[in-house]
């Protein structure tokens, strides 16, 4: 008589695999953008074909890989902006090499120099330390018996 | 004639996990973050989707003492530990690579993608015990 068939346990879905890699790949960019990453080695390990790989990389994540890791690099900088380290350290402590371009890409994304973002963050800070109440809607404070 | 929902509450257990889980998990965005008066070790806190900044989530503490008295504080901490609050429906372009990448960090799925009339959905915990759709909608 033959064993009765095994449950299924592992859930399963077309493409399971290719899921997997991609995923994988901006993971490890999401842990080390902050180094050099050759995107080409992410994409022999994950594909055959490095034009496949962007361009599944692509439709999944809206960006190219390059562009991802460039989008991942400039938001940790504005955390790190906001934080107060200076600009020149938070240029290289995202992965950019040359200040000159991580500014020059920073003013084009965002509108505003790294300079001029840190200032207004620092600005924003000392106000909520100083009057946090402005920043609390007063239906929230009101309730708590702030107001 | 009222035009917009701009903000919410979702009772957590605990600010700092919960912000750990919205920002490093689910890839939120901080938009506020004030520490509340008097300084009580809690915060008026919000996130937002990437995709949605002006749709603020505000991650409420259940706190003792501040809205509520000790009794109902436990009963609502239960309550939200026993996956009592669905707390709405959250969408992304590719479910699938949503649903590898969020379970890669450790979010807890109680439903994998199923194909549904709508879409196809997923449901996980918040690491309170809030449950969220996530949905991959039909276009169209």
């Amino acid at each position: 008589m033959a064993s009765p068939r095994p449950a299924m346990t592992t859930y399963a879905y077309p493409k399971i695999f290719l899921y997997r890699r991609l995923v994988q790949a901006k993971l490890f960019i999401d842990a080390h953008y902050a180094r050099p990453i050759d995107l080409d080695n992410i994409a022999d390990e994950a594909y055959s074909s490095k034009f496949h790989f962007i361009r599944q990389f692509k439709s999944i994540y809206r960006r190219t890989p390059h562009q991802y890791l460039i989008s991942v690099r400039t938001e940790k900088a504005k955390i790190l902006l906001k934080d107060g380290m200076a600009v020149s350290e938070v240029c290289y402590a995202v992965g950019f090499e040359s200040l000159s371009s991580f500014s020059g890409l920073f003013k084009r994304l965002y509108g505003i120099t790294p300079l001029a973002y840190s200032k207004q963050q620092q600005h924003v800070k000392a106000q909520i330390k100083e009057t946090p109440l402005r920043f609390i809607p007063g239906c929230f404070a009101h309730k708590s018996g702030w107001l | 004639m009222i035009t917009k929902l701009t903000h919410v509450s979702i009772y957590v257990l605990d600010q700092n996990s919960a912000y750990d889980f919205y920002i490093n998990k689910l890839g939120f965005k901080v938009v506020m973050d004030v520490p509340l008066v008097p300084a009580n070790g809690h915060r008026w806190l919000t996130v937002a989707p990437p995709d949605h900044p002006d749709f603020e989530i505000n991650l409420t503490p259940i706190t003792e003492g501040m809205w509520y008295s000790k009794e109902t504080a436990e009963t609502l901490r239960d309550l939200v530990k026993k996956g009592t609050f669905g707390c709405g429906v959250l969408t992304c372009d590719d479910i699938y690579a949503t649903y590898e990448e969020l379970k890669a960090k450790g979010v807890e799925f109680t439903k994998p993608p199923k194909k549904e009339f709508y879409g196809v959905e997923a449901l996980f915990k918040d690491d309170s015990g809030n449950w969220f759709s996530l949905a991959q909608l039909e276009k169209g």
